[in-house]
């Protein structure tokens, strides 16, 4: 450029391109340049009291009983609250909104004491009646709700959903006066405390979803901010598109004295390996997730902001049980005893995830499923030849579909190895779209195909429910009547825990033993966090209690070592 | 002139509406809907959402009511973003989009035009040889390489710029803007070393030089103007590439611009997005070829005889 723009002042300028190109560059020179360097987003935070949170992929929705997913769900959680709040650490119902509450002898009644200070974030009285409204908006079937079938443990709430009774007060649920909420249940559902900290069973502010639509009316712009009204600690103040999500305390909160961060900054970045180039650069405390290559530099690294930690969610295959060479019990079982479970989360997974010899996961409510499978191949051998393939003759080539995700394939890549080699039969791999996969699966349209839950509420029940008859996450053409008594009728009538936790392992073991579904292993959450962040505990649903966290400055920091 | 430029924007109505009428039965013939999920959608929902957004009618019915709104300037709600309207989020991420293609063209100007220049005036020198091949370089060279490697030089090894965001932190936009830039550059350098070569071999130069005129002189005042139309040309169809190409560069820096919104979309077969942003882009690149034409028409009085003559 320095050649075009040497002075010589006698030489007229009329030429236009010289003139745009000067033009330009100083335009650029103005707009582009600014100070480097300068403070990062995590050691101003730290003295702000501003959390930068990595927060996955722009929301779809913040409207509690239309989203799903989890991004969606650290922002509602940080804006609204339920009855119940979870320990950060252990995971057990503690008092939010209600102070306290009773359970009848039957187990079916609970009722809910209300704080007399709970507020709604623009001051309004937040009351029991909420609730019943929020919980009849929430089984609207034209709002769709995916979550709808948190509530049908409550009495007639399925029916109601469902149409065949139209009078809400019949479902059991009811604001005996502003403090006092009774819910009654259809049986003693021990997980049931847990479900009121899920979001589709928050309360929503009733005067603003209607000033802004119908009652059960999607897209409509309450959710946005400068409308949204919430009940939890911090408000909704800003939400730039693709951009970030800012939130800051909520004055009206009941325990407002207790919330130490002023202001959190969730930030969409679908990209991880960029979240992670954000982290180093110290532009987030938190990361969403870790691309898996970085895993095992970040661990040999022995770097104490990586945190693995066990999460509520399996691995699984489905075996697609209408298909001919599939049929057999003893071919499922081959299947499943000849995956070297500890080799493929060694070497290929790398991200230390458990191996999982049964489909949920160890330690869910203090249920530990007990298991006969293990790594067999030769037992597998023998197992194959009964069902008429020894040495794998005569068996068909068979199809893993999985969707796109170099992660997948290489799980693919290596189960297909491993029954060439203990079993000798021919796997192909079959990838496709998102979307597609879906489709495929759900219309039958494969072999095996790759799976994963991830659970919505520490119970077996959530696992083992997946694989009831014509279940719409079923998928297998599994069957078994016997199997879905225990689910739907034993395991919720048992009068303890310990019986109850019984029920499952019976069915889990008639699942294992029969083998629609080859447990693969229990996921674990892999995140970057900051040493500055406190209060953020690892557990297994990887919730994080907003209201607990604090932010350590980099003097206070500096005290201590 | 004006004859000529409505006559291109007539000739474009046929061009968009087969570009509507395509994509929209393509999105619709993709297998996999909008509402479909990991977990099982219970009928009653993908009922209620069927309704809501019109995908119980024929497709036909659903195609003529999207053309009638789409003839009104209305693009319809997105499926996936549940409240906003598909205008409003290419309201949203145009503005940036437009920014960083703007900054982009800077420096692919800027780099470009010069070395383009250097090395026409001493073709077969080193002067010559060194940003040809830095343009070769830089032609090969994937926004998806060089960003994460500027990003890694400048951004964690030096620490000078920021290594993501767009706005956000001062000087946050100069790492982007020469990654999506740097392309753009390495082309124009050659469009503009060629032309600039034919130029300078023309008899109106040998004039100029036979005068006495500076070197500098000829060159900035009497070459440029001509040697400069072949970039002239590209710029159009650049600007419109820029924007719609933008994906790769928005992702790796995590910009919000539209780029990002139209890959999504088609992940999600959010159809009303798909179908908004490449009417959009599509008017846009239409827009902006128009828009270089006239340019070159303006520049080169020749082609200004033709249209004329045409009359």
């Amino acid at each position: 450029m320095t050649f075009l723009s040497s002075s010589s002042i006698t030489e007229k300028r009329r030429s236009g391109p010289e003139s745009l190109i000067k033009l330009f560059s100083i335009v650029m020179l103005i707009s582009l340049t600014g100070c480097g360097g300068g403070e990062s987003n995590v050691s101003a935070g730290n003295k702000s009291g501003t959390l930068y949170w990595g927060n996955g992929t722009e929301p779809q929705s913040l409207d509690p009983q239309i989203a799903t997913g989890v991004p969606e769900h650290h922002i509602i959680s940080a804006v609204m609250e339920g009855l119940v709040l979870k320990d950060r650490k252990t995971l057990e119902p503690r008092p939010g909104v209600a102070k306290s509450w009773d359970i009848s002898e039957n187990g079916r009644v609970y009722t809910f004491y209300l704080r007399d200070n709970a507020r709604w974030s623009n001051g309004d009285p937040h009351t029991a009646h909420d609730y019943a409204w929020s919980w009849w908006r929430a089984l609207q079937p034209a709002l769709g709700n995916l979550y709808a079938y948190m509530l049908f443990p409550i009495e007639n709430a399925q029916k109601y959903y469902e149409g065949d009774i139209s009078n809400f007060d019949q479902v059991g649920v009811k604001a005996l006066d502003d403090r006092t909420l009774q819910v009654t249940l259809k049986y003693p559902t021990p997980y049931f405390l847990q479900l009121l900290d899920h979001y589709s069973l928050f309360p929503v502010h009733q005067a603003t979803i209607e000033k802004f639509g119908d009652a059960d009316q999607r897209g409509t712009r309450w959710t946005y901010e400068g409308n949204l009204v919430g009940n939890g600690p911090f408000q909704l103040v800003d939400w730039k598109i693709n951009r970030r999500i800012v939130v800051q305390s909520n004055p009206y909160y009941w325990d407002k004295e207790n919330v130490s961060l002023k202001e959190i900054i969730f930030i969409p970045i679908e990209n991880i390996v960029t979240e992670e180039r954000m982290f180093r650069a110290g532009q987030l405390h938190v990361t969403s997730s870790l691309p898996a290559d970085k895993i095992s530099v970040y661990r040999e690294a022995n770097d104490p902001e990586l945190r693995i930690a066990p999460y509520l969610g399996t691995y699984y295959y489905r075996l697609n049980v209408r298909k001919p060479q599939l049929q057999d019990r003893r071919v499922r079982r081959a299947l499943a005893m000849t995956i070297d479970r500890q080799r493929l989360v060694d070497n290929i997974t790398k991200g230390g995830q458990i191996p999982a010899y049964a489909m949920t996961p160890p330690g869910t409510m203090g249920y530990f499923p007990e298991s006969d499978l293990t790594f067999d191949p030769e037992g597998a051998k023998l197992l194959l030849a009964e069902a008429g393939y020894p040495n794998g003759k005569g068996f068909p080539p068979t199809e893993i579909l999985y969707n796109t995700n170099e992660g997948h394939r290489k799980v693919a890549v290596a189960l297909q190895d491993m029954w060439k080699k203990h079993l000798n039969i021919d796997i192909r791999l079959l990838n496709q779209e998102w979307k597609v996969y879906l489709d495929s699966e759900s219309a039958g349209q494969y072999e095996i195909s790759r799976a994963g839950w991830i659970g919505d509420y520490v119970d077996p029940n959530n696992f083992l429910d997946l694989f009831l008859c014509g279940g719409g996450n079923n998928r297998t053409g599994w069957c078994n009547e016997e199997y879905d008594r225990l689910i739907l009728d034993v395991a919720p009538s048992m009068k303890s825990h310990k019986e109850r936790l019984k029920v499952f392992q019976k069915a889990e073991n008639m699942l294992l033993d029969d083998m629609p579904i080859i447990p693969i292993y229990t996921y674990t959450s892999v995140q970057l966090v900051n040493s500055s962040v406190k209060n953020y505990d690892p557990n297994i649903m990887n919730a994080a209690s907003y209201k607990d966290i604090y932010l350590q400055t980099d003097e206070e920091s500096s005290d201590k070592e | 002139m004006y004859r000529f430029a409505l006559g291109r924007l007539l000739q474009a109505i046929p061009v968009l509406l087969m570009v509507i009428t395509v994509t929209f039965f393509l999105v619709h013939s993709a297998p996999g809907g909008p509402f479909s999920a990991d977990k099982a959608v219970p009928p009653e929902v993908i009922k209620a959402l069927e309704e809501q957004y019109n995908l119980n009618q024929p497709v036909w019915k659903q195609y003529f009511s999207y053309l009638g709104d789409v003839v009104q300037g209305d693009f319809g709600p997105s499926f996936k973003y549940s409240g906003r309207t598909v205008n409003e989020l290419i309201a949203a991420g145009l503005p940036i989009t437009a920014e960083l293609a703007f900054y982009a063209m800077l420096v692919a100007l800027i780099v470009g035009i010069s070395a383009g220049v250097a090395a026409a005036i001493r073709p077969n020198t080193l002067q010559d040889y060194l940003p040809m091949t830095g343009a070769m370089i830089g032609i090969c060279m994937p926004s998806f390489l060089l960003g994460p490697l500027l990003v890694l030089v400048f951004g964690i090894y030096l620490d000078w710029l920021p290594v993501s965001g767009w706005g956000d932190l001062p000087g946050d936009k100069i790492l982007p803007s020469i990654t999506l830039g740097t392309g753009y550059a390495a082309y124009i350098a050659r469009l503009s070393r060629g032309g600039m070569l034919e130029v300078l071999s023309q008899d109106y130069i040998r004039t100029a030089r036979a005068k006495g005129l500076s070197e500098r002189l000829i060159i900035v005042k009497h070459a440029l103007r001509g040697g400069l139309i072949p970039v002239v040309a590209f710029l159009g169809p650049a600007f419109a590439g820029l924007l719609a190409g933008s994906f790769v560069v928005e992702t790796i820096f995590q910009i919000p611009g539209l780029g990002r919104f139209y890959v999504q979309a088609a992940f999600n077969r959010d159809y009303t997005l798909i179908l908004g942003m490449t009417i959009f882009l599509s008017t846009l690149i239409i827009l902006f070829n128009l828009l270089s034409d006239m340019l070159a028409i303006w520049l080169n009085p020749k082609l200004r005889h033709e249209i004329e003559g045409a009359k």
